[in-house]
């Protein structure tokens, strides 16, 4: 291997250590259609006892300045213990909360997109706040299984 | 014979346990690829993986090296938290859409001339793939580009292609073109090989230069931007939705961060959501990247404690980097200064 050659391999791996967000966002496409795979979504985040606060409505709000766009609605939830008892020593964390699952039509399927827990997390590494994270990432995991499924 | 196969039987059934407890290929693909590549590899956000072409013009490694590196900054997330183990299933089962010959590309590098190559990539390959080979704009689905397209024009100058790719794969995707894309054979567009060979080492010196604008991510100091507030907690809320008219956004509406979850008499006055919109930047944005709504629509918090009011938002440069596009960088540079307006106008 010359030089050149080691420097440049030195360099891509270099750039490549750069984190990249790799398990920034949360993920799930579902067969169902967009309708199905809304009630699917409202149900799954009910069964964790999360209160389904409000659907923002995104599509409408983009067809009444007549853009085009598909189905798409982002779904706010949250538990108000948690919310208050949380916010209460970390105010700050209001600005992420409520928890939000977007969804959108992807022809005849859906798909739906959440931020990690964990990119949070990464914000605001005091020990006490990891148990709660870690719940948020495994029930926004189990609401997504579901959905998918 | 008995003790044989009752044996036989206890081994088959291990293994059957241990197959049901390890996911396979085909659901760890459910679980991190399908959402953006398709549940049968038809695409969307991303690539058509089970494109006949794509199949036929890449090999396993390139597979392996994709997910472990990612595309930075165009969408494609490295899989650092995937095994070995893991990743191998992966690659297989995307390779199970492969009705071809397994291709396997040797790493040897091919000698050529770059200069000669810079001249041939401006003339054949800047109109698909930029003129530093930062690739073609959108990610797929719905709102970024029509559905006729099958595969957007990848960056070249990215660091997690180059990883990717060895030089005989970019050559081999040169010679043959890539059937159902825009990708045509430059050989059946007149090159000799020997071009070909300049353009693959044009293609690798973008090692060696500084890291192209499309792999390039914005830095966010503070997750949150946050002001303090001189006035009470109603007079601030009405100062940011005063301030968000005067930005080129709309007010949308005013809640407590309770909303929903408890009746309204009940809810803490003292932690308030204004919500507010631009529905041209909405669109451009979600233009860029459909999964951007997850952070819309824009809003800023007021919140009072121990007499204190405080105004903040999420700093909109952290998204860039979550979503790992680079695409969304100078929207979100954009954003970060409106909000911060908006926030320092109302605290004046």
């Amino acid at each position: 291997m010359t030089l050149r050659k080691w420097m440049a391999s030195m360099l891509v791996l270099a750039c490549l250590s750069a984190p990249v967000a790799a398990d920034g966002l949360l993920m799930a496409r579902s067969d169902n259609s967009f309708p199905e795979a809304m009630t699917v979504l409202q149900s799954a985040i009910s069964a964790r006892g999360y209160i389904i606060t409000r659907l923002q409505q995104v599509n409408e709000n983009l067809e009444r300045r007549d853009y085009k766009s598909d189905m798409y609605r982002v779904v706010y939830f949250g538990k108000l213990d948690e919310v208050r008892q949380v916010t209460a020593a970390h105010p700050e964390l209001i600005a992420f909360l409520p928890l939000s699952i977007t969804i959108f039509a992807e022809g005849d399927e859906s798909i739906m997109v959440a931020s990690h827990p964990q990119t949070i997390s990464g914000f605001y590494p005091d020990a006490a706040l990891k148990p709660l994270f870690d719940r948020w990432e495994k029930d926004i995991e189990a609401i997504m299984d579901e959905v998918r499924e | 014979m008995l003790l044989r196969s009752i044996a036989l039987l206890l081994l088959a059934g291990l293994g059957a346990a241990a197959h049901a407890a390890a996911p396979g290929g085909a659901q760890l693909y459910a679980r991190n690829c399908a959402s953006c590549h398709g549940v049968k590899g038809d695409g969307g956000i991303g690539v058509p993986l089970a494109l006949p072409s794509f199949q036929a013009g890449i090999s396993d490694d390139y597979l392996r090296q994709t997910i472990r590196h990612g595309r930075p900054g165009r969408v494609m997330p490295a899989f650092p938290s995937l095994g070995a183990e893991e990743v191998e299933a992966i690659v297989r089962h995307v390779r199970s859409w492969n009705k071809g010959p397994a291709v396997a590309y040797s790493p040897a590098s091919i000698v050529g001339d770059p200069v000669h190559g810079k001249q041939l990539f401006g003339k054949y390959c800047v109109a698909c793939h930029g003129a530093n080979g930062e690739g073609a704009k959108g990610t797929g689905v719905t709102f970024s580009r029509p559905r006729d397209l099958p595969i957007m024009a990848p960056a070249l100058h990215n660091p997690g292609f180059l990883a990717a790719a060895p030089d005989a794969m970019i050559k081999a995707t040169l010679m043959n073109g890539r059937e159902g894309t825009p990708m045509q054979s430059y050989l059946k567009l007149g090159l000799k090989e020997k071009d070909i060979d300049d353009l693959v080492s044009y293609v690798r010196s973008f090692e060696t230069q500084p890291l192209g604008s499309s792999a390039a991510m914005v830095e966010a100091e503070t997750p949150v931007i946050i002001r303090e507030s001189p006035y009470d907690l109603n007079t601030t809320v009405e100062r940011v939705k005063t301030a968000v008219t005067t930005h080129n956004f709309f007010y949308g509406r005013v809640q407590t961060l309770e909303y929903g979850m408890t009746p309204p008499a009940s809810e803490n006055p003292k932690q308030v959501i204004v919500y507010f919109c631009n529905i041209s930047l909405l669109n451009q944005a979600l233009a860029i990247d459909p999964r951007v709504g997850m952070f819309l629509p824009c809003r800023v918090s007021i919140f009072e404690k121990n007499g204190k009011v405080q105004v903040m938002s999420v700093n909109p440069k952290v998204l860039s980097r979550l979503f790992n596009n680079s695409e969304l960088n100078q929207l979100c540079e954009q954003l970060e200064q409106s909000y911060t307006a908006i926030m320092e106008e109302a605290t004046l």
